[in-house]
């Protein structure tokens, strides 16, 4: 059980220990009446019954959608078309290998530069130091923009004539000058390091919950064995935060597969910028409206993206399932 | 997991003796304040750039060059991207489906939430799943089904001037509020799940029904967590650029955040009237950032690290 969680809840109201209530029988059940039976439908069916006619019914449908050929206007003209789509963006689509490489190149990025830099600010800020609450609140206030405002924002520190970063280069005003959003040889590269402007703070905010988590006594265990910090963090704090580990390794993957609003803002994902998520809406809003090829594409995603959600899934709710 | 941990918003202040931890002997501080400063400044260059453009005026850039500190100093870009741009507008826009949103979303979670973490019956972690799933979608898989059956869900003239569902907040309130639910419902769940049992127990031999076991018992008891969910929701919706930009044709419909992108094509190459419009859809987060931060941090963190 979480940490936070049990910390907003008041002292007296706790479950003793702290953990699920084990006396909770099938003999609670037999006690409720019949009106309490009706509230209680109602309480799970109205829920139920918007999650799925507006999640999971469209998601069944991208699936269906995917095999037919529409042009999105009349119900009657959606027609059968096997796995044509599929062909079609694999084999006849230019930008979606692009997409496919673009999405992955973000991932690793994410992987290995964002989320890295989140957890060594969070080590470093947990630490006893002057001033780590003025340094949380500094990285920490890029997570509270969106990402579409976080692409403004960018573009106005990375433009070819006026952006701080030519200055800062000395390339401004200059033929060398580079359009950092605008030139699609490293624009993918600016729009990965604005991402990670937003990902490294959420990161280590995530991980600065998690070492706080961490029992102490280990750390003073591993001193007393003689280890030094750097192998203390590694073979002892870091396999301790293994909770957040996963949900860390999961929303990373994640942000990856949803990389939407930035491209979209930038140039709606071209040029340089395709990703997966931008060509879906592009097949949809474009003058073409193609649904069964856009369709095909969102399935592409859906399936990657069911990846880490069944992993994350299995990982939380499996040692209930056991119970 | 141990109880005593403190939320990341009390950091720096109470902490275990310093001799426990490895890695804090003072003298190591100098190379960790040394980087730290660096990544701040790194860190606040865009945002302080965005603001520095913004309280010039055009003609003092025009003439002494972005790269300057000469001219004037004032705030008549903000005063100009708010009467120009049509801000006011799309501010209300943005409450009218933030609003009923939010506290949409957290009724109809906390009534899943308690369903499936007080009563105990067959399907509680199928439907939990599915909801926590649910969540964790790209929303571009749903997006061309959604848009679909928006525009094929035909209603009177009177209610929506095209006739469907498109260019209606409802729709957008709608989805904003399926999407959500599941993190709600799972974070919630999981703080009810946390009650003690003997609350509901002895309520029930009381003889009070299920509505009042969640009205005045439970309900009661989740202010905390719907206090951090809360604050949370109103920044993700508040944030949301995707939904408008799917249902809303009309761009004086729009929400703040997917109306700044059109800023950006009407006050082409006046970079300080858009530097002072992102400023502006800055400043609401920024309040609530500033005055609830504790909330905004206990939420995020409440998702995600159950244990």
């Amino acid at each position: 059980m979480s940490s936070t969680t049990q910390e907003l809840i008041p002292p007296e109201a706790r479950e003793p220990g702290g953990g699920r209530p084990g006396r909770r029988t099938g003999g609670r059940v037999r006690r409720l009446t019949g009106r309490d039976k009706l509230v209680l439908s109602l309480m799970v069916g109205i829920p139920t019954l918007i999650e799925l006619a507006l999640v999971w019914l469209p998601t069944l449908m991208s699936v269906g959608l995917s095999f037919t050929r529409w042009n999105g206007l009349d119900l009657a003209d959606i027609r059968p078309a096997g796995t044509e789509n599929y062909q079609y963006i694999t084999q006849d689509y230019p930008p979606f290998w692009p997409a496919v490489q673009h999405n992955l190149l973000w991932l690793l990025f994410l992987a290995l530069i964002a989320t890295p830099l989140g957890l060594l600010l969070a080590v470093l800020l947990d630490q006893n130091i002057r001033g780590s609450k003025i340094y949380q609140s500094i990285f920490f206030a890029p997570v509270m923009l969106s990402l579409a405002l976080i692409g403004i924002i960018w573009q106005l520190f990375y433009q070819r004539d006026n952006g701080l970063l030519n200055f800062l280069l000395g390339t401004a005003g200059t033929p060398q000058a580079v359009d950092w959003f605008g030139d699609s040889s490293v624009n993918i590269w600016a729009a990965m390091i604005a991402a990670t402007w937003r990902h490294a703070g959420y990161v280590m905010l995530l991980y600065l919950a998690g070492l706080k988590g961490v029992d102490p006594s280990l750390r003073e265990a591993a001193a007393i064995d003689g280890a030094n910090a750097v192998q203390t963090f590694f073979r002892v704090v870091f396999p301790a935060m293994r909770p957040i580990n996963i949900v860390i390794v999961v929303i990373t993957i994640i942000e990856s597969l949803r990389a939407f609003d930035v491209v979209y803002v930038i140039n709606r994902g071209t040029n340089g910028l395709e990703m997966l998520s931008a060509l879906v809406i592009q097949n949809l809003v474009g003058e073409g409206q193609v649904i069964g090829v856009g369709s095909a594409l969102a399935v592409v995603l859906l399936v990657i993206s069911l990846v880490p959600i069944v992993f994350y899934l299995s990982r939380t709710f499996g040692k209930e399932n056991r119970a | 997991m141990s109880t005593t941990a403190s939320t990341p918003a009390r950091t720096g202040r109470t902490h275990a003796p310093a001799a426990a931890r490895a890695g804090s002997k003072p003298k190591r501080h100098y190379g960790t304040h040394a980087f730290l400063l660096v990544m701040a400044v790194m860190w606040l260059v865009p945002l302080g750039w965005s603001l520095y453009t913004a309280l010039r005026p055009v003609a003092s850039t025009n003439e002494h060059g972005y790269f300057s500190f000469a001219g004037d100093f004032n705030f008549d870009n903000f005063a100009q991207a708010w009467t120009q741009g049509g801000f006011s507008t799309y501010f209300w826009n943005s409450v009218i489906i933030t609003v009923p949103a939010v506290l949409l979303t957290l009724f109809l979670a906390s009534l899943m939430a308690f369903a499936v973490s007080r009563v105990n019956w067959k399907f509680n972690i199928t439907l939990l799943i599915m909801f926590t799933a649910g969540n964790l979608l790209p929303p571009q898989v749903l997006a061309a089904p959604l848009f679909e059956m928006a525009k094929h869900f035909e209603v009177p003239y009177s209610f929506s001037d095209s006739g469907n569902m498109l260019n209606t907040y409802i729709i957008v309130i709608a989805v904003n509020t399926a999407f959500q639910m599941g993190f709600c419902t799972f974070v919630l769940s999981n703080y009810m799940k946390a009650l003690s049992a003997d609350l509901t127990e002895a309520a029930l031999v009381d003889g009070a029904g299920i509505w009042r076991q969640y009205r005045e018992i439970i309900m009661p008891l989740c202010r905390p967590a719907f206090a951090a969910l809360g604050t949370l929701q109103v920044i993700f919706i508040y944030n949301d650029y995707f939904w408008p930009l799917i249902f809303i044709q009309s761009g004086n419909r729009l929400p703040i955040t997917t109306a700044i992108n059109n800023l950006q094509g009407e006050f082409l190459s006046n970079y300080n009237l858009l530097a002072a419009g992102a400023v502006i859809t800055v400043i609401p987060t920024l309040v609530i950032y500033l005055l609830l931060q504790r909330q905004f941090v206990a939420g995020l963190t409440l998702g995600s690290s159950k244990g």
